[in-house]
Order: C-alpha cells, then sequence, then structure tokens
C-alpha cells in the first residue's frame, strides 16, 4: 500500500477541516465547528479509558477543566509579561496541566479497577468542584476567570482576534490529537489496554501490571482532555468553576457512549452529533436535556454499540450490495416510528409549557400548529398518535428483521462464491 | 549443580481458619515434565494460584531457578521466566486470536508499555505470534475474536498464549479438561512440542495423559504430598493406591 493511500483518510480529513469555514460560512456555524472540534478531543481522550481500557470514569471533566484555568492563567501571565510565547502553543499548556493533574489522581484512583475506579473517580470530581468553590484565586469565584487571547505573541500577523483564526487553530489540534489518539490504538500499550479490558486478570499473566497500564491510560487520556480544555479556554476566553463540575463529566459519557465506545469513530461521531444537539436544540425547546437523556437511556437499552455501530453493521451489507433490500422495511417501519416520536415530543412540550411556562398562557405552537395546552381534544390526539404508533411500529418491525435476515443470507452467499 | 526450576518450601495456605495447603514442599528439575494428581478438593489448583502468584501463601516459599519469588505478583513471576494456563479458559475474548497470542509476546520483546512503536511494524512480534500460531494449529483462524472459537480451540489458544512469552517454566492446569478422547490427544501432542527443553508442571485428572506424559508425579491429597516418583513407582505405590480407592470407596458410599 503506498503511504498516499494509507493516509487518504487523514488528508481527506484535513481538507475537509480546510473546506468547511467556506461552506459552513456564517458566524454561528464557525462557532459550532469551533465547539465540535473540542468535543470531539474531550470525547475520544474519555473513550481511551471507557472503551479502550475499561475504565468508567465520572469526573473526566476534571482534566479538561483543569486544563482550561491553567490556560487561561498562563494567557494572562504571558500577556501581562509580554512573554515570546505564541497563542498557538497554548493547548499544549493545558495538556501538561491535565497530564500533571491526571499524574496526581490517578496515581491513586487506578490502583482500582472496575466499580471502585468508577466511585473513586466521581470522589475526586466532586472534591475538585468543591475546591472550585473554596479556592477563588485559582477558580475564580462565580465570575470565574477571563482571558484574551489576543494579547500574545503574534506570528505571521495572525491575532486570532477573529472567529475564523480560531476556528483554524482548533481545527488542526484536533487533527493531530485525533492523529495522536489513533496511533495510541495501535501501539503495543494501546494494545495491552484492550488486554486488560477484556481480562485483566489474563494480562497479568503475561507480564503487565494491570494497575500500570491503568495509570498510564489514564495519564494520556488527562493528557488529551487538557487539550480540550486549553482550547475550550482560548475559545470562549472566560473559564468558569462549572467546567470541572459533574455536569460536562457525564455530557462527555453521554457523547462517547451515544457515538459508540466500540469504535474508535464512535466518539467522534457523538461529540459532533451531541455539540449540534446541545446548541440547536436547546434553541427551539426548554427540555433539550430531557430528550438527550432518552437518547442515552433508548441507546443503552437498544443500541449498546452506539451509532457507530448501528452504522457499521451495514457496512458488510452495502459491500455485498444488498443495502437496498432493506430500504422498503426502512421506510415501513419509519411511518410509525415517527408518530410515536411526534406523540412523544407534543406531550413532553406541551407538559413542559404548562410546568415551566405556565404564566405563558394555554395557547402554544409546536411543528407549525397552534393549540390549547389544556384542551383535552389536543392531549388525545397524542395520546392516540403514541399509542398507534407504538402498536404500528411492534407490527411493522418484523418486516424490518425479516429484510435483515435475508440480506444477511445472500451477503454470506455472495461472499461465499 | 543447578539450582531446580522449582522449588517449594513448606508451603501453607488456609481460608480463614480452612487449611487448603498444609505444609507443601517439592523439588522439580529443569527440564523435566512434572504432573501434580490427586482427589478433588486436594488444592492443586490453590497449588497453582500459589507458585504463579495469584494468591498469596500463608507461610512457606516459592524459588523459581534459585530465586524466591514468594509474594510477588502474577507479572513480575511471569517476567521470571514462569507461565501459567487455567483451568477455565481465560482468554482475550474481544481480541482476534493473533492480538491474543501478540499480547503475550509483547513483554518478554522487551517493548513493554511503549506507546511510541506502532505494533504493526513489529516484525519481531508479529513473525514470533505468527510462528505459536503453527505451533497450536491456529493459523487459519488468526482474525476470529477469540470468544467465538469452539472449546478445544480456546484451550489451544490458552496453551498459545501461555507460552509465547517464551518462558521456561510452564505450567498448565488442567489442559485437557472437557475434552474428547481424539482432542486430547491432540492437545498431549500439542503440549509434548511445546515443552520441548523447558520445564513443564501439569495439573491434570486424565490418569492416561497424566502417565503419557510426565516424567514425574506428585500426588496431592488434603493439601499435603503423599508421594513424588516416576510414574512406575507411582502406579505401584499403596498409600497413592489407597488414596484414590479410599475416595472412590467414599464416593460410592455417599452415593449409595
Amino acid at each position: 500500500m503506498s503511504t498516499i493511500a494509507r493516509y487518504w483518510a487523514w488528508i481527506a480529513a484535513a481538507l475537509a477541516l480546510v473546506a468547511l469555514p467556506h461552506i459552513f460560512s456564517s458566524g454561528a456555524s464557525i462557532t459550532m465547528m469551533s465547539l465540535m472540534g473540542f468535543a470531539v478531543i474531550f470525547a475520544l481522550s474519555y473513550n481511551m479509558l471507557l472503551g479502550q481500557t475499561g475504565m468508567l470514569s465520572f469526573g473526566h471533566a476534571v482534566y479538561y477543566g483543569l486544563g482550561g484555568f491553567i490556560t487561561a492563567h498562563a494567557l494572562n501571565i504571558i500577556g501581562a509579561g509580554k512573554l515570546p510565547i505564541p497563542l498557538p502553543v497554548l493547548p499544549l499548556v493545558g495538556g501538561l496541566a491535565g497530564l500533571s493533574f491526571a499524574i496526581i489522581f490517578g496515581w491513586v484512583s487506578t490502583k482500582r479497577a472496575g466499580t471502585a475506579f468508577a466511585m473513586i473517580s466521581l470522589g475526586v470530581g466532586e472534591l475538585v468542584a468543591a475546591c472550585s468553590l473554596i479556592l477563588r484565586g485559582f477558580f475564580g469565584g462565580e465570575g470565574g476567570v477571563s482571558t484574551s487571547r489576543t494579547s500574545t505573541l503574534q506570528l505571521f500577523g495572525l491575532s486570532f482576534g477573529p472567529q475564523i483564526q480560531v476556528y483554524y487553530l482548533i481545527a488542526a489540534w484536533s487533527l493531530a490529537c485525533v492523529g495522536a489518539m489513533y496511533a495510541f490504538t495501535r501501539t503495543p500499550m494501546g494494545r495491552m489496554c484492550n488486554a486488560v479490558r477484556d481480562n485483566p486478570e489474563r494480562a497479568e499473566f503475561v507480564g503487565y501490571s494491570t494497575q500500570m497500564v491503568r495509570f498510564i491510560a489514564f495519564c494520556t487520556s488527562g493528557f488529551f482532555a487538557g487539550v480540550a480544555g486549553g482550547l475550550a479556554a482560548i475559545h470562549y476566553e472566560i473559564v468558569t468553576a462549572s467546567v470541572v463540575g459533574a455536569a460536562p463529566s457525564g455530557f462527555v459519557l453521554l457523547m462517547a457512549y451515544i457515538g459508540g465506545v466500540a469504535f474508535f469513530i464512535g466518539p467522534i461521531i457523538g461529540a459532533i452529533l451531541m455539540t449540534a444537539l446541545q446548541i440547536s436544540l436547546s434553541d427551539y425547546t426548554g427540555a433539550w436535556q430531557l430528550y438527550v437523556g432518552l437518547m442515552f437511556v433508548l441507546m443503552v437499552m437498544y443500541a449498546p454499540l452506539g451509532l457507530a455501530g448501528l452504522l457499521l453493521m451495514h457496512r458488510p451489507l452495502i459491500s455485498a450490495g444488498v443495502f437496498s433490500r432493506l430500504l422498503p422495511g426502512y421506510a415501513l417501519a419509519a411511518v410509525p416510528a415517527l408518530a410515536l416520536f411526534a406523540g412523544a415530543v407534543l406531550v413532553i412540550e406541551t407538559a413542559h409549557h404548562l410546568l415551566v411556562k405556565a404564566s405563558d398562557g394555554p395557547a402554544m405552537r409546536v411543528f407549525w400548529v397552534s393549540y390549547d395546552a389544556n384542551s383535552p381534544v389536543a392531549w388525545t390526539v397524542f395520546a392516540a398518535l403514541i399509542a398507534t404508533g407504538f402498536l404500528a411500529f411492534r407490527r411493522t418491525w418484523p418486516v424490518v428483521s425479516g429484510a435483515w435476515h435475508e440480506a444477511t443470507l445472500e451477503a454470506r452467499r455472495k461472499l461465499a462464491k | 549443580m543447578s539450582a531446580p526450576a522449582l522449588q517449594l518450601v513448606d508451603l501453607h495456605k488456609s481460608f480463614g481458619v480452612t487449611p487448603i495447603i498444609r505444609g507443601v514442599s517439592l523439588d522439580v528439575a529443569l527440564g523435566e515434565r512434572h504432573a501434580i494428581i490427586g482427589p478433588n478438593g486436594a488444592g492443586k489448583s490453590t497449588l497453582f494460584h500459589l507458585i504463579s502468584g495469584r494468591f498469596p501463601a500463608t507461610s512457606g516459599k516459592v524459588l523459581l531457578k534459585g530465586g524466591d519469588i514468594t509474594g510477588l505478583p502474577p507479572y513480575l513471576i511471569n517476567r521470571r521466566g514462569l507461565s501459567r494456563s487455567f483451568q477455565v479458559t481465560n482468554i482475550f475474548p474481544r481480541l482476534s486470536v493473533f492480538e491474543n497470542i501478540r499480547c503475550g509476546v509483547l513483554w518478554s520483546l522487551g517493548y513493554r508499555y511503549s506507546f511510541w512503536h506502532l505494533i504493526e511494524r513489529l516484525r519481531d512480534a508479529r513473525e514470533r505470534a505468527e510462528s505459536i500460531l503453527e505451533q497450536i494449529n491456529l493459523a487459519a483462524r488468526r482474525d476470529v475474536q477469540a470468544g467465538l472459537l469452539s472449546y478445544a480451540e480456546q484451550r489451544a489458544l490458552e496453551i498459545g498464549i501461555t507460552i509465547a512469552g517464551g518462558a521456561d517454566v510452564i505450567m498448565l492446569d488442567e489442559p485437557t479438561a472437557g475434552m474428547n478422547r481424539s482432542e486430547t490427544e491432540h492437545a498431549v501432542e500439542l503440549i509434548r512440542r511445546v515443552s520441548e527443553g523447558k520445564t513443564l508442571v501439569v495439573v491434570e485428572h486424565d490418569m492416561s495423559v497424566v502417565f503419557d506424559l510426565a516424567d514425574r508425579i506428585s500426588v496431592l491429597v488434603y493439601g499435603q504430598v503423599i508421594a513424588s516418583d516416576t510414574p512406575e513407582r507411582i502406579r505401584a505405590n499403596p498409600a497413592v493406591r489407597e488414596a484414590y480407592l479410599g475416595t472412590a470407596a467414599s464416593l460410592e458410599h455417599a452415593d449409595a
């Protein structure tokens, strides 16, 4: 295989990152793509623990957040002292901060695996969150730590004032970090992470200290989380105590899991999708977190391999050329699924309106339809949508699974030839 | 005279107040194939766990090639050249067969915790893993996920992982358990081949395997070695016959 062919995916990704702001050139979309960039790094760093080494952490935002705080402080020191350090290297400061704190906290927490590790990570998260309220000098109290990215040494006339320049800075760091984390999965260390995930006892009997494997994975993960936090600090020019709290630690778990922890690409998909949802959905509905939570529960129950798993399970059928046989079944099942979905959304939105926006009166609008939130007719229609959607979905689902079965058999037959 | 490959000195192990291993002393010479037999519950697997570091001993010593390994964690014992298999198959189920073996060779080739080598570029690791795959007859199953192998194949893989690191003391815990006649014959052939020039300690229930394979046999009853000798003399030993007949007789009583 030629070098070009081996790296075509990376070259394509780089070209896409360069081209994207020219296609989606509005300020809002460039901001969103910037957010996606460090979310991808953060989610992938989390999956080094969960998907690759089998460590469930409830406190990963500690390394992201502390990376952000140290970067903001470093920016302020550099700005005040006119130190000759350019902005593009500052995410490295965040990474080293994440790494340092991961060494300290990881030394304790990686002595244990499984549930005990998860508990310790939760405890460390709470500890740092509590400190953020006490150490006001470092965490900046309720106002957080403000900084300015434009006060550093300027190279090639780049001020990093305009968002587009920040986008390219984030894109370059994202691509480099994704590449580095991908390479990590293909090293002896990365492979032993998988071995420890699969069977820690056996790993000990082929010469590896599982504690050391967990520790190194934890530190590496902390480094990349810190880089992501540093980029976030540069993007927002402010870091508040909420970034080290439980909410972002939970959100990174959602991003990685919904994307699919068993695949390298999973957390990338999850981070992009969840960032888009977080921003766009919150424009439409105050109950957006409820939707994200429901989506997570449904994924855990029915699609534990995540979105990447759902997509990649089609790959053998596509390469065998039998994918089109699934489409009639999918189209058929989509109708009741949509009805069920619409019914559920209407119930949630109407309930949300009555409970949260009661002072606005009962008149409301969802899906281009205006109605009275107290009307029994409306509620009857919602219930009917949910009930018929649910029952019809159960009737049409065998068509989908039957089509799957046949397409898989056909694909095997074609492969055997 | 060189030190024995493995030397147990008055080893004891109790779980709570229950003594399981009650003073085992045993020498296994370099290059010897040594079998440990005994009735169910005699403590054979526990003895394996004590030697390989899975459990700490209550008292006594374990010496590997003259060096004290008592109380060391399993990975340090493995690095000193003792490798073991498990009675219940203990593999990396989500990794491919090839990756299972490659995980077994990495430490011994000096790659340790390296994240600065790309694993696909390590020719020595690949070639070593491939040659092990040939030895255990799983080359054709190379890319299959290990958890999907048949039982006998998983047992072969278990042995493959055990020998992959090139340890010179190999311990196998019931390698033929649950196999049919022809699978057992294959397994014995495999064990003979891979233990060539090495020291082998094996726990086994199948007496034909034991007498076929072993240079020496130790009989463990109630946590004590009641005899340690050549197969012929073990066969003729009245104490051994009594221990086996005794349990057989008492089992019949229990059933009746």
